[in-house]
């Protein structure tokens, strides 16, 4: 019988005890509006400031009151990028500095706004896929309002010299971003002593539901609302409270940042596993630097082999990854993060991205090892570009 | 994405891959740039496919579209064999993804292939008899 093995959890992560168990009152029981004044409304209240409390401790933001909550990672984002680049607009400036291998929700963000008259530069990266400070220094003009860099890529996990960068905004009196969605748990995060004006987080990459995430935001950013409603988040994000996407939000911040370090430990030990026997493959290669990466990330390109066939694959035998294949992005192109670091298309299609958690264990690792290399195999063998490069 | 329990038997079984050593026509189209290579190998003889072989590089529906169309020309005369449409293939499988219609497409055009090639080897101009090939990716996912 096949294993069952998740090694995808940088897409999603499974809901753990400690996060179930902090819900499970507010699925049912209590249900009060957290803007009524009564005792289940009150008690209510409690628990969102309770959990805002538990997200400003674990960014060390200075007040709770930093903290907004919202309905996912990407309405984070659009929120930062849209709500300070309008808000500055009245002041003249109309130019937003990002990089060219951000998640979409910052991307498609940018070309949005582009549409509304702002510039936007792209600062690129280099083949290890990491961005140059300096680069960001260079591209800082009078005008622009916004620098957003994420802290760690979703696909190839490299970690941004954040710290770096804030330091520079905040030398040139620039509002900066960063999207956090993948560091969260992962990086200690200091928004205070890395210079960061807002963060976008997200709940169901660490052990909440999906359907919840964070931003912060520095006390004096100017930030237009997103969704106009009621008093909501401080009349600033209408809308009912999610109490229990709220509730289970603060758990698992507490939960993924209580001990970073030995986290990092326990998913680099499966990782450099994977990555140093997976890579005794021939023509296969790492993306990312192999130093500076999330500890549970690995992505590797495996040459004459396409993304989705070897997803499917490996499926059939228990386990669950992702690629950057053109077949899984919905795309004529393959990933446009591969691309970004030099890949040339052939290449970006044989990816494959293994994300280990903290429910993955060294078994699923040894059985993701003896399975994967046979499938490899099977592949390139059926592959009329296998055949060349043998032939070369 | 869900694929038809035909497109992942054809996947996970495909039918007729490798490469036939003294084949009389081969074709190959797609490219490593779209992520998919199909090349096809026949062996005519009397008019007749008497064996076909295939190895593709591709997703699942691209593996599953190239073994399925082995199946459907193997033993037909060649004058059969030039009449497989992608919508044949598409039928055959119990229908495709509309993101993966292309394989089809490209399934169609490596039978094509390699009739082109047999007709070349056979000293007859293929053209008139095969069509153009398509060999642009961008043609391909024109179907969808």
């Amino acid at each position: 019988m096949n294993r069952f093995v998740y090694a995808d959890n940088a897409a999603t992560t499974q809901v753990s005890d400690y996060v179930y168990n902090a819900m499970l009152p507010f699925i049912k029981e209590k249900y009060g509006n957290a803007s009524t004044i009564y005792s289940i409304g009150r008690e209510s209240r409690e628990a969102v400031e309770e959990a805002r409390a538990k997200v400003a401790k674990a960014l060390n933001a200075a007040s709770p009151n930093e903290i907004y909550f919202t309905g996912c990672g990407t309405e984070s984002d659009n929120w930062a990028l849209k709500g300070v680049a309008r808000a500055l607009k009245e002041k003249g400036k109309n130019h937003i500095i990002t990089s060219v291998f951000e998640h979409h929700a910052i991307l498609h963000t940018a070309q949005a706004l582009e549409k509304e008259g702002f510039e936007v530069t792209y600062i690129p990266v280099d083949e290890k896929g990491l961005i140059n400070p300096q680069d960001v220094k260079n591209a800082i003009r009078p005008t622009t309002a916004i620098v957003s860099i994420m802290y760690a890529n979703n696909e190839i996990g490299t970690i941004q010299p954040i710290p770096e960068i804030g330091k520079i905004c905040k030398e040139a009196g620039v509002v900066f971003h960063t999207d956090a969605v993948q560091a969260i748990g992962n990086v200690e995060i200091d928004v205070q002593a890395q210079n960061i004006d807002l963060l976008s987080l997200s709940g169901h990459k660490i052990h909440a539901p999906k359907g919840v995430g964070a931003l912060y935001c520095r006390k004096g950013i100017k930030l237009q609302n997103f969704i106009d409603g009621g008093a909501q988040e401080r009349g600033h994000r209408g809308g009912t409270e999610n109490i229990l996407g709220i509730v289970a939000l603060g758990a698992a911040m507490e939960d993924a940042c209580r001990d970073i370090p030995g986290r990092n430990r326990k998913f680099r030990e499966m990782t450099d596993k994977l990555i140093d026997n997976l890579l005794k493959i021939p023509h296969t290669r790492l993306n990312g630097d192999r130093e500076k990466r999330l500890a549970g990330n690995v992505n590797i390109s495996f040459e004459a082999v396409e993304g989705e066939a070897l997803l499917l694959m490996l499926d059939a035998k228990g386990i669950c990854a992702s690629s950057g294949s053109a077949c899984t992005s919905g795309s004529l192109d393959p990933s446009h993060v591969l691309l970004s670091i030099g890949l040339p298309h052939e290449i970006a299609h044989g990816s494959l991205r293994l994300s280990v958690g903290d429910f993955t264990t060294m078994e699923d690792v040894d059985y993701i090892l003896e399975v994967l290399p046979p499938i490899i195999n099977t592949l390139r063998m059926m592959s009329p570009v296998w055949e060349k490069i043998c032939n070369q | 994405m869900l694929y038809s329990q035909k497109v992942m038997d054809h996947f996970t079984n495909p039918r007729n891959v490798g490469e036939i050593p003294d084949a009389n026509g081969i074709g190959e189209v797609g490219n490593a740039k779209c992520g998919d290579i199909m090349k096809m190998y026949i062996k005519v003889q009397n008019g007749k496919i008497e064996d076909v072989k295939f190895k593709t590089f591709g997703c699942g529906a691209a593996i599953a579209t190239s073994s399925i169309a082995t199946e459907l020309i193997k033993g037909a005369t060649i004058e059969e064999a030039l009449k497989l449409t992608n919508k044949a293939v598409i039928e055959a499988l119990d229908g495709l993804p509309p993101a993966k219609i292309h394989c089809s497409v490209l399934a169609e055009q490596a039978v094509k292939a390699a009739l082109s090639d047999y007709y070349t080897r056979q000293g007859i101009d293929p053209k008139p008899i095969a069509g153009e090939i398509v060999e642009d990716c961008e043609a391909c996912h024109l179907a969808e």
